[in-house]
């Protein structure tokens, strides 16, 4: 039961004096800590912390837990993000001594079984990709996109070739122009037709000689599988370019259809969504990239091979990009990513890409009665709807909306995402849901579209707050607890 | 159907709902030719009971500091998690929700990240923090594009050799091939080359990159790398040891501008690399430029206090291209691990935890150089946790492997960074080890014959 009492913060509660960690007494012969550090070198005085007992904190942080809405609480529809239940089991397993514990710098005959697991998984992934090759290093979807970037940049210098565009729809995720911009090449944007596809003839203008890399998210963020990928795969090919696939979306396809067989050269895939990583209030993820055999070289360093019956990491790749990140990567996601997959085998994961797409149509049949859905009939695994009428006719926004359903103990869906659908409500439900719980969303929606604007505007008024100032939070900035107006 | 609802007269229902017969038909967007014709080639399905044997049997093949004595580290470090970190952190609330898009339901982390956001300030003495990154490296590469970003400045990149040699990598890959400069300054007996490093750093420096204690242990003499920087208006960036602030002085006490840390020593288990936490903090000049999600206080419409994502005019959902970042998912959970672990141990059991890491480590360098065979490398260095040990006979995988025979993992041999020095080792000892495995790791080394067998006693 949630403690009504406002959470203060840390800095409040600390008293001086106040323990919660006791150390054991040092069991080697001490010296003077000067003798063994210069004083120049020394603090005055440890960290302004606060002090508190263990108690406190453990009341503080269990009571400020109950002011947040997840999926092991709540129903998440967060399009996507692919919030489907993230197993307990994948938790224990992924915490298991021999797992958790290992240093990244053991003797690799020390830990012949996580190399192992790795380089199944690095299997586990090409195979369900249909590209050949994989790295495991990158920490993030964006971080694999940049890193898959930096390897197609790595690529085209060595074969002499000097490409600078990237192109990606309009519809595309903000990482991917980020993610461009940051490897070094030009992002451009393609438009998208009425139809939420490619525009091919804005893509056909934009596709030049300098083409490096088109970045494709495939089913799209509008959850449309792209009905022309492989003529735009093709076009991209034919003037020497690399085809991208952002695999935020794969959710929909797992031994559907595989990127590397509709085109794709390089894909990011995001653990954290497709395969149950469990996002953690921000993070972790994890951002492993599959590619073709060509560039394969260039993937970052190390990878894990097996020699015989020996797993072993290999450092010696003179294409390669180097290192993205230190160390192996986000290897406590990519366990519970691997645990996830052996818990379905092959037929297990298509029935989770069958029934997402079941239950995300299911809503939309349902909802496209009162909330216009203007790209499509069908979906794949998502789907967007428009407050745009709504907006139009009274005055209720998609801010309103998603608002409006945290009163009902709904999360919001991603709203005002993509950018090219006005009053986007951008709704994935995922596979691990109940019909019962479908309706009751779709009802509660249709009661809210009824409802009075004023009360809509004012909306959520039964959360632990309401909504909060944002713009004061942007003009004078108070980022920390006791420095508030910098 | 391992966690799906939908019974079969579920699925009728539903696809009575959507008018068609089969859940094929939903494909059918999908041209035929690209679809798979056959099953995925994975293994079969496996129930919890299976599963949860098969990735025992797989952690059974590996030693780990549950079997075996650590004294490993280079970046990643066997520091004792408390209880309560996991049990808090383990709370489905916090791991099982998504990035803060709704404030009003999301308090709860919303209100930890600034915490996270104080307490990472407190710790470092600068003035800002963002809501994390993903590693300490990773982290060191955005801090130098902020600080590319940031004023007018040259575009040399000047690193000093004693940073980690995988850090330094990831800014040869993010930056080496845009045609960015970096410099790097050769270090003189595991430290920088102060004298190296002034005649490098000059008006074209855009920022010179530090590491204290550096890849060796050794502590840096951060305040002079300063001076000799800010003279030439270049921007510090300071990689860090967040438990060494228990005792060291702080960065923004020695100068630095940013400074940035592998953070998963505060309250994570070192999970074979990952996920850690990347921290980032600096100096106010740079609050536009940061990158990743910050969290501001405000008012809600009640004028309750209240925390959201804020300066979002920076992030990629924004600005796309023009963002200071792609960065999107970040490490949340790890940076709620890392403010219950400062909350729980506040300012005296940071200064305890530090202190008995650096008691332990110069015990174990005055214990272990007992043995004939190892002496001291850089050994006047004053270091905090870590110091380098050379063999004197060159066999440093002999000496590991009769370690790990006694059950030690007895430290990093760091020919695989520096073919020069593949007669040496790095060493690390944290709060966790005791005398006796200190004892017992000596009593292995000085035990060996040369050529590498040991005497069994
Ligand atoms: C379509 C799409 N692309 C890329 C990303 C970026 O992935 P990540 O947040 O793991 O960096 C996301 C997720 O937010 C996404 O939805």
């Amino acid at each position: 039961m949630r403690n009504q009492q406002a959470t203060q913060l840390l800095s409040e509660l600390s008293r001086p004096g106040r323990v919660a960690v006791t150390w054991p007494a040092c069991d080697v012969p001490e010296q003077p800590i000067e003798d063994l550090i210069p004083g120049n070198f020394l603090a005055e005085q440890a960290p302004r912390l606060p002090e508190l007992t263990e108690g406190e904190v453990v009341r503080h942080y269990t009571n400020l837990s109950t002011k947040n809405m997840s999926v092991d609480t709540h129903y998440y529809p967060l399009g996507s993000c692919t919030m489907k239940y993230n197993p307990k089991r994948n938790e224990r397993l992924a915490s298991l001594p021999g797992i958790v514990d290992l240093h990244p710098y053991q003797d690799e005959s020390t830990i012949q079984g996580m190399l192992q697991l790795l380089y199944e998984l690095q299997g586990i992934f090409s195979e369900i990709s249909g590209l050949p090759a994989c790295s495991l290093q990158p920490a993030a979807g964006a971080h694999g996109e940049l890193a898959a970037l930096m390897v197609a940049a790595k690529y085209f210098k060595s074969i002499g070739e000097d490409r600078k565009v990237v192109l990606a729809p309009d519809s595309s995720h903000g990482t991917n122009p980020a993610s461009a911009q940051m490897a070094g090449f030009k992002a451009v944007s393609i438009k998208s037709d009425p139809n939420g596809g490619v525009d091919m003839e804005d893509f056909h203008k934009k596709l030049t000689d300098d083409i490096a890399v088109l970045m494709i998210t495939n089913p799209s963020t509008l959850g449309l599988f792209e009905k022309n990928i492989r003529e735009i795969a093709d076009a991209v090919h034919a003037k020497g370019g690399l085809v991208y696939l952002d695999g935020a979306n794969m959710n929909a396809i797992l031994g559907i259809t595989r990127p590397g067989d509709f085109g794709a050269d390089m894909m990011h895939y995001n653990p954290h969504k497709t395969f149950s990583g469990p996002h953690g209030g921000g993070g972790p993820g994890a951002g492993p990239i599959c590619v073709t055999d060509k560039l394969e070289p260039f993937l970052p360093s190390p990878v894990v091979a097996k020699e015989g019956e020996t797993y072993k990491l290999v450092f010696d790749r003179p294409n390669s990009i180097g290192r993205v990140r230190s160390f192996f990567g986000n290897v406590g996601v990519l366990v519970r990513a691997y645990c996830y997959i052996l818990s379905h085998g092959p037929d297990g994961l298509r029935e989770v890409s069958e029934n997402a797409v079941l239950n995300a149509n299911y809503l939309l049949s349902k909802i496209k009665h009162f909330l216009p859905v203007p790209r499509g009939e069908r979906c794949m695994h998502e789907f967007v709807a428009s407050a745009a009428k709504l907006k139009q006719e009274r005055g209720i926004t998609a801010m309103d909306i998603g608002k409006r359903l945290l009163d009902y103990g709904f999360h919001a869906p991603t709203v005002y995402f993509p950018l090219t659908v006005p009053e986007a409500i951008m709704v994935e439900p995922t596979e691990t849901e109940s019909k019962e719980t479908l309706d009751a969303f779709v009802q509660t929606l249709f009661k809210i579209t009824e409802e009075d604007a004023e009360l809509l505007h004012d909306a959520p008024h039964s959360t632990p707050i309401s909504r909060p100032n944002e713009v004061q939070a942007a003009r004078s900035p108070c980022l920390r607890a006791d420095f508030c107006d910098m | 159907m391992t966690y799906l609802y939908n019974t079969p007269d579920d699925q009728a229902a539903m696809l009575k709902s959507i008018g068609v017969e089969t859940i094929e038909d939903l494909f059918a967007t999908i041209p035929s030719e690209l679809r798979l014709q056959r099953d995925l080639n994975l293994p079969p399905k496996m129930g919890e009971l299976e599963l949860t044997q098969h990735l025992s049997a797989l952690a059974a093949k590996n030693a780990s500091p549950a079997t075996h004595a650590c004294f490993l580290g280079g970046g990643s470090y066997d520091h004792f998690v408390p209880a309560v970190v996991d049990a808090l952190a383990s709370r489905g609330e916090f791991y099982t929700s998504y990035t803060p898009y709704q404030p009003e339901v999301s308090q709860g982390n919303l209100q930890a990240m600034f915490e996270y956001q104080t307490l990472i300030c407190d710790l470092t003495g600068m003035d800002l923090s963002n809501a994390s990154l993903y590693d300490g490296g990773s982290a060191l590469a955005e801090a130098v594009i902020m600080a590319l970003n940031t004023g007018k400045r040259g575009e040399k990149v000047v690193v000093l050799g004693t940073v980690h040699p995988e850090y330094r990598q990831i800014l040869q890959t993010y930056f080496g091939h845009l045609g960015i400069e970096i410099i790097e300054v050769p270090c003189v007996e595991g430290v920088a080359d102060l004298a190296k490093l002034e005649a490098t750093v000059d008006a074209s420096t855009n920022c010179v990159v530090v590491q204290s204690p550096n890849f060796f242990g050794a502590i840096e003499d951060v305040a002079a790398i300063a001076e000799i920087a800010h003279k030439n208006d270049a921007v510090v960036i300071q990689s860090f040891d967040p438990i060494s602030l228990g005792l060291l002085k702080r960065p923004g006490d020695l100068g630095a501008d940013i400074a940035v840390a592998e953070g998963h020593s505060l309250g994570s288990p070192m999970q074979y690399g990952g996920p850690y936490l990347g921290i980032m903090a600096c100096n106010e000049q740079f609050v536009r430029r940061l990158p990743g999600r910050i969290v501001g206080q405000t008012e809600d419409r009640r004028g309750n206090r209240c925390w959201v994502l804020t300066l979002q005019t920076r992030e990629q959902h924004i600005r796309r291209e023009k963002a200071t970042s792609n960065i999107c998912t970040n490490q949340g959970l790890f940076a709620l691990r890392a403010s219950i672990y400062l909350a729980l141990l506040g300012p005296g059991g940071l200064k305890e935890a530090a202190t008995l890491c650096a008691q332990k480590a110069h015990y174990a360098q005055s214990k272990l150089t007992e043995a004939e065979r190892l002496e001291p490398v850089f050994g006047n260095n004053p270091f905090f946790k870590e110091f380098v040990l050379r063999d004197t006979q060159g066999n440093v995988d002999g000496l590991l492997a009769e370690a790990r025979e006694a059950g030690i993992l007895g430290g990093v041999p760091l020919g695989q960074f520096f073919p020069e020095m593949d007669d040496c080792l790095l060493v690390c000892v944290t709060e966790k080890r005791t005398k006796s495995e200190i004892d017992a790791l000596a009593r292995t080394f000085s035990l060996i014959h040369s050529g590498g067998s040991t005497i069994h006693a």
